[in-house]
């Protein structure tokens, strides 16, 4: 696999870029780069074409190139000796490295939040208030007959959910593929998923929850406030119809996405989303699920949940896990300036938080792992340049409902992969307190 | 701690040895109990304490993708109940579906060291054993959910029944499981199209023209054929449903003379009128398991308190969910199974739940043979495992008994035989049997629940007490594979279990027949689909039947 000169195919391969998670692609790989990603999207072939070995430093210690093993010393140090040191990152990463971040946050007490907290962060307070009627693709695949797109734009972030899952393919309930299914396109504007949709229903900006709240009142047999097309640009008959048509499909689907978790509204938005297919199934089968953005997002979810119990916003600075979103999510710790340390695995938020929470950033010692160089890296104490997951590490992610998948690399990386750096600072953050032996996890 | 050492002065109870708490050493060495070992090894002394095999959990819901779905739906609980990190072992939470961490520790806090995740579709394998590798000290492994899995469905209504068979063994392969496991058999497939549900054994299975009573002879069968040291492992159709009870004497009469397992049968003992009033038919149910050898049952109490109903019989957790509008979680698992989750709260003073807790009792009670009968209370279904030492304090202390069962619903009682002449005691060496041995050698593990020369140095050591709660949730000392893990209930060190599954043999060319299957209906790729080995960590493959032979 390492003789540079040759050409191979990696047959089966995943692509991680989105949570789709695509694990069909065929892969040519000549002198340690991907030069054709067959079955992937737009998308996963520029994932594909820009992950190339590139000629940098192993790591930077206050901008200055230094080797992976005096980071890790330094990286340590800043984690040991913070008081409250914030972990985040983690949904562009193996679940392997996952685990070793939340390993390293309850050895020093930190407090640790994944990039869930700025996407579906809602959708997981949702969840706990109201539970979740859900499923694996395949179900939609095999079987829905009514597909329901509400608050995202899959055509443009997740280009293969249609072809691959949702809309065309042919299932074993489905034969005709596209034929068979009825598809609705709920959203503020007219996107581009707008052309695959049988039925497009604009909403006034802010108003999800009203028109969502008017349907539960639908599918409960109440009366619904005749001035709702006022309020929220859809007329009744319209929610009407799309009452009816959820209550006598064969097998309903909700797909959600940002545009309810991330405007007016949140998790009451996507509770009551998922309150609404709940509801649903006093007539028929309705799932709901949340359409996750990064490869490895739903993996961060299910590690810091088997490990603490919580899915994000998770403080560990009394010896065990308390939840607080709001007080322990990354953006609240960094612009409350409660946090005076900050390991960052695999995302950028130098580039994406509030303004607030980069200048905190700014100020505190910061240790960031990413392939690549970002915002973030370049505010870093400590920069550690990693080998990018599902091209170069094995490992596992998981697929946005939750099924895992193992990663087939493509081709090695002289970087180390999160994993190993984040084991090495671990060991030696244990070294640094004078714990005792006898530790396993 | 040195890896040669010698237990001594202590009152083993050891039943598959027939040792009834007789005083002698126990001698451990490199993991594994030996029979003797030289003099100049240390020793440590438990004079007057009582020496056992370190428990075996056959049956519990505690790794995977519902159990993490439990943790995720359940802050309130996790809030109230963690676990500190210190400074050898790692931080959780509890509540009832304990983070993964917690739930190694709390069983062995406990003096268990062995525990079986009791269901997960084979899609999701590599999340149970994630979380199962995550879990500490436990050995484990888990069941794998056959008994609604599309691509057995159609070889078994084409009559295809080798191919049947082969495909079993690869789905064991491809997922690393330890035993098949059948959850209300062709529920799944009738609930996803919310066809009518399924009654009878007869009642055909939606689009598939097989019914459960197909399914349950093909899986016991395959099971049996496969030389698997657990056989099939039944949680039979109609759970909680009163009447089930001939659905039950049903399920066990199909298979009957081929070795089966059926599991949290308290759940289907019920008597009444079809969906009416529940009644108990322990009577009934322990009648038949008694005269049938070839019949195991693990009970599945329910305890008072909190409970969380999780389970792949998803229809039943909406009926849960329908009675107490709690909130609910439901996933369905394509080709394979699906899953439920409700929050549930056993209440003394309910009609229902003190029968279930009564009729619980009675088949503890009326069971002859304790070798064929394991302790579990289904966790979290019927209560936490955190209530087996109350629940061991209920069928060792009479009296202790008769005043709970005076607590209860009376109505309940009065409908149960507890208040007849029940008056039988549990002696340690019973508790030892259903809590360890009977356990162990209903699951095939013969290197576990027994302190012979060749088993695994799981060895947990309590001091008596006229309490048995306390006395059993407060063993003295606990070791793991000959390690000294807990001492007067501190960590003295941490430890990975070992994940246990099989490799029942098989025909490649079952792949030619899976293969199309998976590129119509699965949405992962087959070459994608089996677990490698880099998830396997510390293991172990206990052979089959064909396997051993060879070997020997």
């Amino acid at each position: 696999m390492s003789n540079e000169t040759s050409q191979y195919i990696v047959e089966n391969a995943t692509c991680t870029f989105c949570g789709c998670v695509c694990d069909d692609m065929i892969l040519t790989v000549e002198d340690n780069h991907i030069t054709k990603a067959k079955n992937a999207c737009v998308l996963g072939k520029a994932w594909f074409a820009e992950h190339t070995v590139e000629d940098r430093p192993y790591a930077l210690i206050d901008g200055k190139e230094a080797t992976t093993e005096e980071a890790v010393e330094a990286a340590a140090r800043i984690l040991a000796e913070a008081r409250f040191p914030l972990v985040y990152g983690l949904s562009d990463t193996t679940c392997e490295a996952q685990k070793q971040a939340v390993s390293i946050a309850d050895l020093i007490g930190a407090n640790i939040d994944t990039t869930t907290s700025v996407c579906h962060g809602p959708t997981g307070m949702a969840f706990q208030g109201v539970g979740e009627s859900t499923m694996t693709l395949g179900e939609v695949k095999n079987r829905a007959d009514l597909v329901i797109y509400w608050g995202g734009n899959p055509a443009e972030s997740h280009p293969r959910h249609f072809t691959r899952y949702a809309v065309t393919p042919k299932g074993m309930f489905t034969p005709n593929g596209r034929k068979d299914r009825t598809v609705v396109l709920v959203d503020v504007r007219r996107t581009a998923s707008a052309r695959v949709a049988d039925i497009f229903i604009q909403v006034k900006p802010g108003t999800d929850f009203e028109v969502l709240w008017a349907l539960r009142a639908l599918v409960k047999g109440g009366k619904v406030d005749p001035n709702i097309e006022e309020l929220t640009g859809v007329s009744m008959a319209t929610l009407e119809d799309l009452a009816e048509r959820m209550m006598h499909a064969r097998y309903g689907v909700l797909f959600f996405g940002m545009g309810l978790t991330m405007t007016r509204g949140r998790h009451y938005n996507a509770g009551a989303l998922l309150a609404l297919a709940t509801d649903l199934n006093e007539h028929t089968h309705f799932v709901a699920k949340p359409t996750r953005g990064h490869g490895n997002v739903t993996g961060g979810d299910n590690v810091v949940t088997w490990q603490t119990g919580f899915p994000m916003a998770v403080n560990l600075s009394r010896g065990y896990p308390r939840f607080n979103p709001g007080e322990f999510t990354a953006v609240d710790v960094l612009a409350g300036q409660e946090a005076d340390a900050a390991l960052i695995i695999a995302s950028d938020p130098g580039a994406n938080f509030p303004k607030a929470a980069i200048e905190h950033l700014r100020r505190i010692p910061t240790v960031v792992l990413d392939p690549k160089p970002t915002p973030t890296t370049q505010m870093a104490r400590v920069a550690f340049t990693t080998a990018t997951y599902g091209i170069n590490t094995g490992g596992t992610v998981y697929r946005m409902d939750d099924v895992p998948i193992t990663l087939r690399p493509a081709f090695p990386s002289p970087y180390p992969t999160d994993e190993e750096v984040l084991k090495a600072i671990r060991l030696r953050i244990r070294e640094l307190l004078n714990l005792p032996e006898g530790a396993v996890y | 701690m040195s890896s040669s050492f010698r237990i001594v002065n202590g009152r083993v109870y050891d039943p598959l040895h027939d040792i009834d708490g007789v005083v002698q050493d126990i001698c451990v060495k490199d993991g594994k109990i030996v029979a003797d070992l030289p003099e100049d090894v240390p020793s440590i002394d438990v004079k007057g304490m009582i020496v056992m095999p370190g428990g075996v959990d056959m049956h519990s819901h505690i790794a995977g993708g519902k159990v993490n779905l439990s943790r995720k739906l359940q802050p309130e609980e996790n809030r109230f109940d963690y676990l500190p990190k210190t400074s050898i072992t790692r931080s959780g939470t509890g509540g009832t579906s304990p983070s993964t961490f917690a739930t190694g520790y709390r069983y062995a806090l406990m003096g268990y060291t062995t525990a079986m995740e009791a269901a997960a579709p084979p899609l999701s394998a590599r999340h149970v054993i994630e979380e199962l590798h995550d879990t500490p000290i436990l050995d484990s492994g888990y069941f794998m959910v056959l008994s609604d899995n599309l691509m057995l469905f159609q070889l078994l209504k084409e009559g295809r029944k080798e191919e049947f068979k082969q495909a079993v063994a690869w789905y064991f392969n491809a997922g690393r499981a330890y035993a098949p496991k059948l959850v209300n058999p062709g529920c799944g497939q009738t609930w996803k199209h919310r066809n009518k549900q399924i009654v009878n054994l007869d009642d055909n299975v939606d689009h598939f023209d097989i019914t459960p009573r197909k399914i349950i002879e093909g899986l016991v069968g395959a099971a049996n054929d496969l030389g698997l040291p657990h056989p099939a492992h039944i949680h039979c159709n109609n759970l909680g449903i009163a009447g089930n009870y001939q659905t039950t004497l049903d399920t066990m009469r199909t298979v009957s003379g081929q070795r089966v397992h059926l599991t949290h049968i308290q759940f289907h003992s019920y008597r009444g009128k079809w969906g009416g009033k529940h009644l108990s038919a322990a009577v009934d149910i322990t009648d038949y398991v008694n005269s049938h050898p070839e019949v195991s049952v693990d009970v599945g109490q329910v305890m008072f308190g909190n409970a969380t109903g999780m389970t792949a019989d998803a229809p039943l957790a909406w009926m849960l969910r329908n009675i107490s509008k709690n909130k609910w979680v439901n996933c369905d698992i394509e080709n394979e199974s699906g899953c439920g989750i409700v929050p549930i709260v056993y209440e003394p003073d309910n009609y229902v739940h003190a029968l279930q807790w009564g009729i619980g009792l009675e088949i503890f009670l009326l069971m002859q043979d304790p070798w064929r009968m394991a302790l579990t209370t289904d966790h979290p279904n019927g209560g936490s495992f955190l209530n087996y030492p109350r629940l061991i304090r209920l069928l060792m202390d009479r009296q202790f008994r008769n005043e709970e069962i005076k607590s209860v619903n009376q109505k309940a009682i009065q409908n149960t035989i507890l208040l007849d002449d029940l008056d039988r005691e549990y002696t340690l060496q019973e508790i030892a049997i259903i809590t360890r041995a009977a356990p162990a050698k209903i699951l095939g593990l013969k290197e576990k629940g027994h302190l012979g020369p060749g088993a695994d140095a799981d060895i947990t050591v309590y001091v008596e007490q006229d309490n048995k709660e306390e006395m059993f949730a407060t063993p003295r000392y606990v070791f793991k594979d000959g390690r000294l893990i807990i001492q007067d209930g501190d960590f003295i060190s941490d430890h990975e279990g070992k994940f246990i599954y099989v490799e029942p043999d098989y025909d490649p060319t079952i792949e030619d027949t899976l293969r199309p299957f998976f590129e119509d209906y699965y949405t992962i790729a087959f070459d994608n689909y089996a677990v490698g080995d880099q998830y396997l960590h510390r293991h172990q493959v206990i052979p089959t039947r064909d396997q051993l032979a060879v070997a020997s």
